[in-house]
């Protein structure tokens, strides 16, 4: 079941590998109130791949991202997870919203959103062994938060709250991780700490997609990029998918290119 | 007032009065926190004219006629949101305060101009409940607590509700993770695979059963005040969903008995000779307790206030 038909537009029948995919997406669309935010959107995550999704606000960064995880439910599409469909690869995916969508008034401590990451381990009523309590809380020192264990989430600045988010992500030991714009609204410190657990992530052959908004750092955290502008623009390794062209057909004449540093110059 | 009297005539009450508060107080937690408090108003407002056709209907005020009644009432509810919000095009907050207060009308209205004079049913009794009328003639003291035969002729109210509370306080036990992971965050809950939709469907069912439980002992004034005020106030005691929950049944047995006692005894302590509505006063205590919590609670937030407030 690693092959999936798709209908070409000739009407022949493509038989394609999705297997060698961490996730697969095909002919994705979304609609908003009959606008399609959202429109026939292929997209190719290798894996081992540290892969950014840029585009404009609106562009349908986020909602590309939920509806291949079922999260919004898409006009059509299909996704597959390293080759399945995602009911069956859920345990080998994490995912990290964003963090302004949740109340962090939530009355919970730190430790216990990061035991939530081990949900499927424990299930309705097993307790949380003291193996996996020290796993979580390992979680929390790999974020470098493992002194916030029992603080309410409330009294944590954004960044550290995004490093409990990316802490919780971490206790699920997953293959593929998709963070919701990690680094939006986070210290400087926060930033270099999330990277360098996303490049370990990497490191170690996991696979990593993230929404991402500052195009200035996209050379240095990632190695391919994938640009939505409702439709996909483009897709794969900086140096080919990382384009003044690409950007400009993206962001329109609303972006200065030039003081981007690594952008590919392909003419 | 502990004297003789106390067995037969206050304590079911009391004990009725607080099983009510808890049954609503529980689910209340998760409602307050998925801000759809008001959810549990519109359940109580909802289920009037619901529970007055099946009475029309089958003539008796029996635990299953009124359940599927309510039932039926909320279903139509649903349909009637759905379709206000669709055509009108209008939010769902608006559609849900036009079909609410109308049906709620409508149960008055039907009420009114139906002959329920055989039962305990009339506009009173679906705001007010009849907690004081909940009397045990069979429980001459507190060794009848151990005696069988009197304890057949308990108000049956009494078993109903206490049933009623078993059943919320396992589902929120056995539910506890899938509940609160799906409360603080739906997305992640939907994509480690918890079906949410179910589990929303699921608490508000349970807050609905509690309410349709309760609204027959204790009236819709009570159930609307411990769907909230028990929670809203025993969050702003504590960081801790768990702490939370037991604050929240505290002030739900706190505000059941002091209101109680205050509405039958107050009135002769302070001089006169009438007493006042169980309901309305437990209602009016878990509201003080509420106002208490928000001016002294340790863990009030400031987050939400507006700038400069």
């Amino acid at each position: 079941m690693n092959a999936v038909s798709l209908a070409a537009t000739s009407g022949t029948h493509v038989t394609e590998d999705l297997s060698k995919y961490a996730m697969a997406v095909r002919g994705l669309t979304v609609s908003y109130g009959g606008k399609p935010v959202v429109f026939s959107v292929d997209m190719s995550i290798p894996t081992g791949s540290m892969t950014a999704i840029i585009g404009p606000n609106g562009a349908g960064k986020s909602t590309t991202l939920k509806a291949a995880l079922g999260i919004l439910k898409p006009l059509s599409g299909h996704v597959t997870i390293f080759g399945q469909p995602l009911d069956q690869a859920r345990q080998r995916v994490s995912y990290v919203p964003q963090r302004a969508s949740v109340d962090w008034d939530f009355p919970t401590r730190v430790i216990d959103v990061v035991l939530m990451g081990l949900y499927r381990q424990v299930g309705l009523l097993k307790r949380f062994s003291p193996a996996l309590r020290a796993k979580a809380l390992d979680c929390l020192t790999r974020v470098g938060m493992e002194e916030f264990a029992t603080r309410q989430i409330g009294q944590l600045s954004g960044g550290q709250q995004q490093r409990v988010f990316l802490a919780r992500a971490l206790a699920q030991d997953a293959d593929l991780y998709l963070l919701d714009e990690p680094f939006a609204g986070v210290d400087a410190a926060t930033e270099r700490a999330i990277i360098a657990v996303l490049k370990d992530l990497q490191a170690r052959g996991k696979t990593v997609v993230a929404v991402h908004h500052d195009l200035a750092t996209v050379p240095a955290y990632f190695d391919r990029v994938f640009i939505i502008n409702t439709r996909a623009i483009a897709e794969g390794p900086l140096d080919t998918a990382f384009t003044d062209r690409a950007l400009q057909e993206a962001y329109g004449g609303r972006l200065s290119t030039n003081h981007i540093e690594g952008l590919a110059q392909v003419s | 007032m502990f004297g003789a009297e106390f067995v037969p005539l206050s304590l079911p009450p009391l004990v009725i009065g607080s099983l009510a508060a808890v049954a609503c107080a529980l689910p209340g937690n998760f409602l307050v926190l998925r801000r759809q408090a008001l959810i549990g108003d519109a359940i109580s407002h909802v289920v009037l004219p619901g529970i007055v056709l099946a009475f029309l209907v089958t003539g008796s005020l029996g635990t299953w006629p009124m359940m599927i009644g309510a039932a039926a009432a909320a279903l139509v509810a649903v349909a009637l949101i759905e379709a206000i919000r669709r055509i009108g095009g209008i939010e769902p907050g608006a559609a849900m305060g036009v079909v609410f207060t109308t049906l709620f009308a409508a149960g008055v209205l039907l009420l009114e101009r139906s002959d329920t004079s055989s039962v305990h049913l009339d506009v009173e009794h679906a705001l007010m409940g009849s907690l004081e009328s909940l009397i045990w003639l069979d429980g001459t003291g507190w060794g009848s607590l151990f005696d069988p035969e009197a304890l057949a002729y308990l108000p049956p109210e009494l078993p109903r509700l206490a049933i009623t509370l078993t059943i919320v306080a396992l589902l929120t036990a056995i539910f506890w993770r899938p509940l609160k992971i799906s409360t603080f965050d739906p997305g992640f809950a939907q994509v480690i695979g918890l079906p949410t939709t179910l589990i929303g469907l699921g608490l508000v069912s349970t807050a609905a059963m509690a309410a349709v439980a309760a609204f027959d002992a204790v009236g819709s004034i009570i159930v609307i005040a411990m769907f909230i005020c028990p929670p809203a106030a025993a969050r702003l005691m504590t960081n801790r969903l768990e702490i939370q929950i037991l604050w929240s049944v505290l002030f739900a047995v706190l505000s059941a008995t002091t209101g109680y006692i205050l509405a039958g005894y107050g009135p002769l302590w302070l001089g006169a000779d009438n007493t006042v509505s169980a309901a309305g006063m437990i209602a009016t205590v878990a509201g003080l307790i509420l106002g208490l919590a928000a001016l002294f609670g340790p863990c009030r937030n400031r987050a939400g206030a507006p700038l400069g407030a």
